[in-house]
């Protein structure tokens, strides 16, 4: 971890697929402890961004420092920077992916049990605990297809936060909220960082980045465009992409 | 020069006088000319021309599995079936049986080392002997598994029982004299016991009402034993021995010695006595395909995992393995393993069978772990490993299970398929249901009672597992929708 507090060190990072170029240098910075709003139209790029971080996707150009462990352009990294990685950052996909043929309670216990070794009682009173916070604790025998879209989400936050990673990212959670339930999720978010937690969070939602975001970085045909104060940046856009992203 | 003209013009128009046999059978009964393959040559082949003479027709030959030359017969493929076919009760009862006319002895083949040791039957108590399913030395055998406590072994085919007394799979074989002599020569270290074990005849079979041609046949027969024609025929394929004179003197005296349809009370208790034999073989059905099932769903999941997981050498070499193994034939697979390998490792028959079908169903198995392991779809994959579980873990805690649900019911196909292949290990000597009912269907000359019995044991096997399958797959369904 760099001494400024910085957890996140995005470098000149450049990823094609075939011929197109997704992203063409984006560099940027996350101190430890912020929600920072990873914005832009879609196809800018903002979930590639996230899955190069989570080492999901190999990158042909720049470097990615999550507190000290370095991806680099080229394959993905080797099992034994992964096991690093993934000690670092949390991952909540936008279609929760949460296991199907898992319990809620089971989603939430898998890793901690077979991945920090946390014997099963444990694992098991931490993730009645987290989910409790989420208030989703009475659905922890349910299923995954038997969740409403809200439910699956919180679980799935929960599932990260099991495995404590000081960095979180969640790509498009506001997407599938209706805006009452937006605002509990923004408070939930804004309750993590309180204890010192990292959130990178993509969203088209720019009523939701400047209530609960402290920074946004607009991405625009890989580019990073604009960054700041959310609330600045998202009330006297600069680029003519922000603008575009708050016209739609 | 117009001679061979006239000689075709004349054998077109002839009527056809239709004869079967199985060709495999070999020398001196019936067997293709190695100098011309469309020919066929043997003692059968020109008794039966002697036959197509006497009655002005054409003979025809018509090829046909030996274990199935009563029922082909029955249903008019041919007239007369004569292709070294054993005159028995049974088939006197089902068929119309002409004279006999040839005799034969059962002999005790050994190795020579054993010559001394095994002399008959009761010197082998305990003992492997082989002989070929169907015939009057299986009876014998069947009977001296009771009375001396051989171990019986049925063969499909004459040529493998000497193969394996050869390598040890076996210490004797029982069959007739002409098919000893035979494998003799072509079988080295091996000895024929002087004193035959029973004796027995050659008939030809026709269909039950076929009784007018039957007795045409008979006087031909009886004719061409007085003239010497027959002496002639056995002379010159090497089968006239010391027995035949006595045995023609004693055809020609008889006054038609038939004995027909015996009362049907009979048949009632031979049914009935089969019964215990029929449920032993399922046991043996159903406990080869459960062994077979799980070397195949093991094979099968390290298959598919290597072809999903491994590098290109590993699926180049698996995808070979599938491709050749579904690409020919399973039977060709167990004759492979069995008698193949017999040089290089001798595999006991039931271990062949069970590593014969459950290799072969692997294959099967591994494409349908691959394509449902393929078919978890990716995010459930990279929410695994975001949380740190390692390939492996991923594999064996989110995808294999997950993929499980999408296999279960291919499988279940499988395992019923695999059920009703398991009938063919009999061509390796393991007599499951199938075979138990086809000696049960030749013993009593129909098939009708036995086949009903044999198709509602079957039934019986796999109805549960469908049953079983479906209130798995109704639970993991509910489970995951």
């Amino acid at each position: 971890m760099s001494d400024d507090g910085t957890i996140l060190d995005i470098s000149a990072l450049r990823l094609r697929r075939g011929l197109r170029e997704v992203l063409r240098g984006v560099t940027m910075r996350v101190r430890r402890g912020e929600l920072v709003a990873l914005m832009g139209l879609s196809g800018g790029g903002k979930t590639t961004v996230l899955r190069a971080v989570a080492a999901l996707e190999p990158f042909d150009g720049g470097t990615i420092d999550v507190g000290g462990v370095v991806l680099r352009a080229g394959a993905l990294p080797p099992r034994s920077v992964a096991k690093e990685l993934r000690k670092r950052v949390g991952m909540v996909f936008q279609l929760h992916s949460l296991f199907e043929h898992l319990t809620v309670l089971e989603n939430v216990t898998l890793a901690p049990i077979q991945v920090a070794h946390v014997p099963a009682a444990a694992a098991r009173a931490r993730a009645t605990e987290l989910l409790e916070s989420l208030g989703v604790a009475h659905r922890a025998s349910a299923l995954p297809r038997e969740l409403s879209g809200g439910e699956a989400q919180r679980v799935a936050i929960a599932r990260a936060m099991a495995m404590e990673p000081p960095l979180l990212l969640m790509d498009e959670p506001t997407a599938s909220l209706d805006p009452a339930r937006r605002g509990e999720l923004g408070e939930t978010l804004v309750e993590l960082t309180r204890g010192g937690r990292t959130l990178v969070v993509t969203t088209h939602d720019d009523d939701f980045a400047r209530a609960f975001a402290q920074r946004a970085v607009i991405l625009a045909d890989g580019e990073v465009v604009e960054e700041g104060e959310a609330r600045a940046v998202l009330t006297n856009p600069r680029h003519p992409a922000t603008r575009r992203l708050l016209q739609g | 020069m117009f001679w061979p003209l006239l000689f075709l013009l004349a054998t077109a128009d002839q009527p056809v006088f239709r004869w079967g046999g199985d060709a495999e059978g070999g020398a001196p009964f019936v067997e293709a000319d190695p100098r011309d393959p469309a020919k066929l040559r043997g003692f059968d082949v020109e008794v039966a021309g002697e036959i197509a003479k006497g009655l002005g027709k054409r003979p025809e030959f018509v090829q046909v599995a030996f274990a199935d030359i009563d029922q082909s017969v029955q249903r008019g493929d041919f007239e007369i079936g004569m292709s070294g076919v054993e005159d028995t009760p049974a088939r006197r009862r089902a068929l119309a049986a002409t004279i006999p006319y040839f005799e034969f002895h059962e002999v005790l083949t050994v190795r020579e080392a054993d010559r001394g040791r095994f002399k008959s039957l009761a010197d082998l108590r305990g003992h492997r002997v082989g002989t070929l399913g169907g015939t009057i030395a299986y009876e014998i055998l069947l009977a001296a598994e009771k009375a001396n406590g051989v171990v019986c072994i049925s063969y499909d085919d004459d040529v493998h029982p000497y193969s394996d007394l050869r390598e040890g799979r076996l210490d004797a074989v029982l069959l007739d004299n002409i098919i000893a002599a035979r494998s003799m020569r072509r079988t080295p270290g091996l000895t024929t016991q002087p004193v035959p074990v029973a004796m027995g005849h050659y008939i030809g079979v026709l269909a039950t009402g076929n009784t007018k041609l039957r007795d045409q046949i008979d006087d031909i027969l009886r004719s061409r034993m007085r003239d010497g024609t027959l002496e002639r025929i056995y002379r010159k394929w090497g089968i006239w021995d010391s027995y035949q004179p006595a045995f023609f003197a004693g055809v020609l005296a008889a006054q038609k010695p038939r004995e027909e349809a015996p009362p049907s009370t009979d048949r009632k208790k031979v049914i009935l006595a089969y019964v215990p034999a029929l449920l032993s073989a399922s046991v043996v059905t159903i406990v080869l395909s459960c062994f077979a099932m799980a070397l195949a769903i093991a094979v099968g999941v390290l298959i598919a995992s290597g072809r999903v997981y491994g590098n290109a050498l590993v699926r180049g070499a698996l995808t070979t393995y599938v491709e050749i193994v579904r690409g020919t034939p399973v039977l060709l697979q167990l004759f492979v393993l069995y008698y193949g390998l017999s040089a290089v490792i001798r595999l006991p028959a039931f271990l062949a069978a069970l590593l014969g079908l459950g290799l072969n169903y692997a294959a099967y198995e591994s494409e349908i772990y691959r394509g449902a392991l393929e078919s978890v779809p990716r995010g459930q994959l990279e929410a695994a490993r975001t949380l740190g579980l390692s390939e492996l873990q991923v594999l064996r805690l989110v995808r294999g299970p997950q993929a499980f649900r999408f296999a279960l019911p291919p499988m279940t196909n499988d395992f019923v398929a695999l059920l009703k292949d398991s009938s063919l290990v009999s061509v390796i000597t393991v007599v499951e249901l199938t075979k138990q009912t086809q000696i049960f269907a030749a013993n009593i000359g129909s098939w009708v009672v036995p086949g009903a019995m044999c198709a509602a044991l079957y039934l019986a096997l796999s109805l549960p597992l469908s049953r079983l399958a479906g209130v798995l797959e109704r639970r993991w369904k509910a489970a995951t929708e």
